[in-house]
């Protein structure tokens, strides 16, 4: 499958999330529409690993070259998932002092 | 086998000890000890000069002792070197010898400073000794350089000793300004010596210039911008205001300074360049001309000076106009004989001075004073001594120096001579009213004072008994063939330095009937303005304020309100100009336009940062598109 398509779902999904932390006021959606950004990349991520070890593989069957991003996307599925235990505990804890998931109430930032 | 004079280092190296200890130490160092470190240095340092003298008077050759490489750029190759010749190692004698006196008699003069300030006192008073003799032992212009500057900066720092003062601080400041205006010249001059010469060392650029035909354009030019740095250093017309004004100080300092150092500077290096100046005839006139008009010009304000310090000074800027007459009529051995018993004389004259100063309990104006004979008696006789001296009696010491200055002055112009005897009747005239007016007559100051009336101790005394005594037997080092066949001892020793000026110059006999005749009428003539002032004097002293002609002459001739009219204030106006529309609106708008821009800009961003995390990461999207549309499209 020719990498344009991986790279337009990519950026269709990056786009989606953006236009979601944008437009959306609640928390809990917003946070989704970051996890969509990052699986986004992850996407790209393994796409471009798969390509290129393609292209190395053509000449020398035995590489190991162009695996390591496939590892990497890995860590960055362990990583997003602690990311997401803090965060979810964040939005816990906002809920719990001001009862609402509004981030438009969270300007304190300011000060 | 290596002789003193390869050690020559520790002559300027035992003041820069003992200034580095007294000035660093200044706080821990009792008085008594920072006196001894700072005459002992001195001493020391004199007793090498000694040594070295006495191998110079075996040796007439130049020796160089070279230290280490200073400056190498290019071509110029300036090294750090020590040149020991006659002429130097007679300035070293002069230097080291009166410079511990003034240093011993200082120990006693300062008593009533504070620890730390009379350590910083003798600090700088070492500082100045050092200057003075890296000035002289330079081998190149620029070492001289280095020495010129450092009196020049030390003059200011001593000067200004009593920095709470105001008044002490502006006569300061302006002898340093004055200075720093004359250093200019220097300064053009050496640029001027290395594009000729193409080095500063003195024996390179004399050998070269001996080659040179008489009166060379660039000569002259060389010649005339070293001598303006000579007027500022050695206070001639017009530079000279600073040095009456230099009283400020302690007054030995101000024997260090006229005296044994300073303003013996510029007559050092016209000696030094003697070849360049016999070889420009122009310039030797300018030097003549004005040595004489500042000798003139000085004699008749002090005539009428009240300020027991401020006849000095400005007898000092007279005698110094002698030495420069005498150095523009070739007379370079006359120049430097009057140098070294004006050292003499002059030292005594100032510390006895200071020693009346003492007693009469910081008092200097003369009016107040009269009939310190009998209290005083040591002081009396020395100060006798010491006017007799700078009168030109025989045979006291200032009369063999100034006699030869005035003889070959007569040589080359006649008119010289008879301006040049004027002035030294208003020497004579001068100094013995003020020798009157201190010592005879009766005591005009106040009931205290009068009691209080003490000699010096002996750390004071004894230095003038000890330049008493070498102010009336220095002359004989230079009998003229008048009175004895090759006799002039200080003309065979001085020969070797100015040699190759001496084959230049054509030689002005004058027959021995009319030289018998000119001293006759000169001496003569001093005795009656001594006998007139001593009588007028004592039997009626001034009281009052000058009137008429006389206040012209109290106030100097106006010369400072001329310069402050001609020159101050002109510079001031554009200063003030300059610093309202240039500095204020011009400067000053561009520096605080930055900052209020940037403020203002500020103002306007800080709005941006609403706390509103949407607004943030609208901004932050924004930013990667613009990325984007930079990489894509560019």
């Amino acid at each position: 499958m020719p990498i344009n398509y991986y790279i337009i779902l990519a950026v269709a999904l990056f786009s989606i999330g953006v236009a979601g932390v944008l437009t959306r006021r609640n928390a809990i959606i917003i946070f989704m529409c970051v996890e969509l950004m990052l699986n986004a990349v992850n996407l790209l991520l393994v796409a471009f690993s798969k390509m290129h070890y393609n292209n190395v593989a053509a000449f020398n069957p035995f590489a190991s070259i162009g695996t390591d991003a496939q590892v990497f996307v890995f860590f960055i599925m362990v990583v997003a998932a602690a990311e997401v235990s803090v965060g979810l505990a964040i939005i816990v804890m906002m809920y719990r002092n001001i009862h609402s998931v509004d981030v438009n109430f969270l300007n304190r930032l300011k000060h | 086998m290596k002789s003193i004079i390869d050690y020559v280092y520790l002559v300027p190296l035992f003041p820069l000890i003992g200034f580095l200890i007294n000035g660093l130490g200044r706080k821990q160092l009792s008085k008594s000890l920072s006196g001894m470190i700072g005459s002992g240095m001195v001493l020391a340092s004199f007793v090498v000069s000694a040594l070295i003298f006495n191998a110079t008077r075996a040796e007439g050759d130049p020796i160089t002792v070279r230290l280490f490489d200073f400056i190498q750029a290019g071509n110029l190759n300036i090294p750090f070197e020590f040149l020991v010749d006659r002429l130097s190692a007679l300035f070293l004698m002069i230097i080291t010898g009166v410079g511990f006196l003034i240093h011993l008699y200082s120990t006693a003069y300062m008593h009533e400073e504070e620890p730390h300030h009379f350590a910083r006192y003798f600090a700088y008073l070492n500082l100045f000794v050092f200057s003075m003799l890296l000035l002289v032992l330079g081998a190149n212009y620029l070492i001289m350089f280095i020495g010129w500057e450092g009196v020049g900066l030390c003059s200011y720092l001593l000067i200004g000793y009593w920095f709470k003062n105001k008044d002490y601080g502006n006569a300061a400041r302006k002898a340093f300004v004055m200075n720093r205006i004359g250093d200019l010249g220097f300064l053009l001059g050496l640029f001027f010596i290395i594009q000729q010469f193409g080095s500063l060392t003195y024996g390179e650029v004399f050998s070269q210039a001996a080659t040179m035909s008489s009166g060379a354009t660039i000569l002259t030019i060389i010649t005339l911008l070293l001598f303006v740095g000579a007027t500022g250093k050695s206070a001639q017309i017009p530079l000279y205001t600073w040095l009456p004004d230099a009283m400020a100080g302690p007054t030995p300092v101000s024997a260090l300074i006229h005296a044994a150092t300073m303003v013996t500077a510029g007559i050092y290096m016209i000696a030094r360049s003697n070849i360049l100046y016999t070889l420009a005839p122009v310039s030797q006139t300018v030097v003549a001309v004005i040595g004489l008009a500042t000798a003139i010009l000085a004699a008749t304000i002090a005539i009428k000076q009240n300020d027991i310090k401020k006849v000095l000074a400005y007898s000092t800027v007279s005698q110094l106009g002698y030495m420069f007459l005498g150095l523009g009529v070739g007379a370079y051995t006359g120049a430097v004989f009057h140098v070294m018993t004006h050292a003499f004389f002059k030292a005594l004259l100032f510390l006895g001075a200071g020693s009346v100063i003492h007693a009469m309990h910081h008092e200097q104006d003369i009016r107040k004073m009269g009939g310190l004979a009998k209290k005083l008696p040591i002081t009396h006789i020395t100060f006798l001594i010491g006017c007799i001296a700078i009168a030109g009696i025989p045979p006291f010491s200032g009369f063999f120096s100034k006699d030869e200055i005035l003889i070959h002055a007569y040589g080359t112009n006649p008119l010289l001579y008879w301006i040049g005897l004027g002035g030294a009747l208003l020497t004579a005239f001068y100094m013995f009213r003020l020798y009157a007016m201190t010592f005879k007559g009766s005591f005009r100051g106040t009931h205290e004072q009068e009691h209080h009336l003490h000699e010096s101790p002996w750390q004071m005394t004894l230095p003038l008994i000890v330049l008493a005594f070498l102010a009336a037997v220095a002359g004989f080092v230079g009998i003229p063939e008048l009175f004895a066949h090759d006799a002039h001892k200080l003309e065979h020793y001085l020969g070797p330095v100015f040699a190759e000026s001496y084959k230049v110059q054509e030689a002005h006999q004058i027959d021995h009937s009319t030289e018998y005749m000119l001293l006759g009428v000169s001496i003569t003539a001093i005795l009656i303005a001594i006998v007139f002032a001593w009588t007028r004097y004592s039997k009626k002293p001034e009281t009052g304020d000058a009137t008429g002609f006389g206040k012209t002459l109290a106030n100097k001739w106006y010369v400072d309100e001329l310069y402050e009219a001609i020159i101050s204030k002109p510079l001031n106006g554009l200063g003030a100009i300059s610093n309202k529309f240039i500095e204020k609106s011009g400067i000053d708008g561009i520096v605080n336009g930055t900052g209020k821009t940037i403020q203002w800009g500020s103002r306007q961003l800080r709005l941006l940062q609403s706390g509103q995390v949407g607004t943030y990461v609208l901004w932050m999207v924004l930013g990667i598109l613009l990325f984007f549309v930079l990489i894509i499209f560019i």
